[in-house]
């Protein structure tokens, strides 16, 4: 894949990745270093697209068992029960406490899903060409940016319920393996926002459109 | 110090002009709406006090126990790090390690490392590496999830409530207070006022950078 470079590249104008500097480029095809910070000065973050789309795909594969195994493992008087992160929603609201049920389901379930979904509608478009609206995408993926790390909600509740728990003599809960994957599903999402460079939305919607400003 | 005319918007890469920026002000890409530069209302020895009262309440809020829990007869507590212990003994290795990253060693480091870099922006001209460390700091933030970690105790807490008395602690506050301090103090960071009295790496107006490597 090759995208023509748009923008301040096209004018042979760099933008430090480190520092912020706008400086020439050195040479069309090796910019150079920044002149104030010293950084390695790169055209578009390196191999954004794919790193991207790896750290994506490996996030998609991990939801599944970070959704279907236990987060945690409780035993009372006998009794044992798992917990997935949905069953410890539906618990929570069952428990009355239905305005945290609410927060937990949007940050464990509606922010990882919708994270993935973005940020895979963004890479497609880019990848097609076909960005339209490059105003929205690029605001989709700095929402994906800003929100991404709520998702780490339920590891931080599953840690403190085991940590409080443990005080308890009349149960104890342990953590599930769902809880690895989840906190993996997280960090990887977190990572794959990260590795992308919105100016590609840029560059694949000026050649979608030739004949646009 | 003159700002720079002319920037590319980091978010599209659209070269435009930068308009003289008001204290407190902040500008926006005319395409794409990034953010493309901020001038902070107060700087310097605000920002300064600010870390340092951070440093502080990261210490009381990892120090203090975070809740104390009775139940028949029984009383106990927990921190910061006794949550993280219990997860490693508990068999979760890796889970403690990322919450041990998220909860205390991301807050601590960068509020750590941006005392060092406001200590050294007091001497001109600002050491270059002041600069760098800054610019560290940017990637340590994300994983600094003080707001997610202080929900996420509360949720717990309503969990345990109906098994047992939970009473918050002082780490609790503490981490309420950073919750407010941290975000004011990131809004009082001058970034673009430190870098322009950084002393640059080569002759700004030679108009060829540094070659590139081999
Ligand atoms: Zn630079
Ligand atoms: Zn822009």
């Amino acid at each position: 894949m090759s995208l023509t470079l748009q923008g301040a590249a096209a004018a042979g104008i760099v933008t430090c990745d480190e520092c912020g500097l706008t400086s020439r480029a050195a040479t069309a095809t090796a910019p150079g270093h920044c002149p104030r910070c010293g950084e390695a000065l790169e055209w578009r973050r390196e191999r954004a697209l794919q790193r991207t789309a790896a750290l994506l795909l490996a996030a998609a594969i991990l939801y599944v068992p970070a959704n279907l195994l236990p987060v945690l493992d409780t035993t009372a008087l006998g009794s044992q029960q798992d917990d997935t992160i949905l069953s410890g929603v539906v618990f929570l609201y069952q428990s009355g406490s239905w305005p945290l049920a609410i927060i937990v389901f949007i940050a464990s379930i509606v922010i990882p899903i919708g994270k993935i979904v973005a940020l895979a509608v963004v890479l497609v478009a880019v990848q097609r060409r076909s960005t339209r609206d490059p105003r929205r995408h690029t605001r989709l993926y700095r929402l994906v940016e800003i929100i991404g790390r709520w998702s780490m909600l339920d590891v931080f509740v599953d840690t403190f319920v085991v940590a409080l728990v443990q005080l308890s003599p009349l149960m104890s809960v342990r953590p599930g393996p769902g809880v690895v994957y989840f906190m993996a599903v997280v960090v990887l999402t977190m990572l794959a926002a990260r590795s992308f460079d919105s100016r590609l939305i840029w560059d694949a919607a000026a050649m979608g459109k030739p004949h646009d400003k | 110090m003159p700002a720079p005319a002319t920037v590319a918007c980091r978010g599209c890469d659209l070269v435009q002009r930068l308009p003289v920026i008001a204290p407190g002000g902040k500008a926006r890409c005319v395409r794409c709406n990034d953010l493309l530069a901020a001038r902070p209302r107060y700087a310097g020895e605000h920002s300064l006090a600010l870390a340092c009262a951070c440093a502080v309440v990261i210490g009381l809020a990892n120090a203090l126990p975070l809740m104390s829990l009775s139940a028949a007869g029984r009383n106990a507590s927990t921190t910061l790090a006794g949550g993280v212990l219990q997860m490693w003994a508990e068999g979760s290795e890796i889970t403690a390690v990322v919450v041990a990253v998220c909860a205390i060693m991301a807050p601590a480091t960068y509020v750590l490392t941006m005392l060092a870099v406001l200590l050294a922006a007091r001497r001109d001209p600002v050491p270059r590496w002041a600069g760098n460390l800054l610019e560290w700091t940017d990637r340590v933030r994300p994983w600094s999830m003080v707001e997610v970690l202080l929900l996420g105790i509360l949720v717990a807490l309503v969990k345990i409530a109906q098994l047992a008395t939970v009473t918050p602690g002082g780490g609790m506050y503490a981490l309420g207070t950073l919750v407010f301090l941290l975000p004011w103090f990131v809004s009082t960071l001058d970034t673009e006022g430190l870098w322009a009295r950084v002393r640059w790496v080569a002759v700004p107006d030679s108009g060829v950078p540094r070659e590139a490597g081999p």
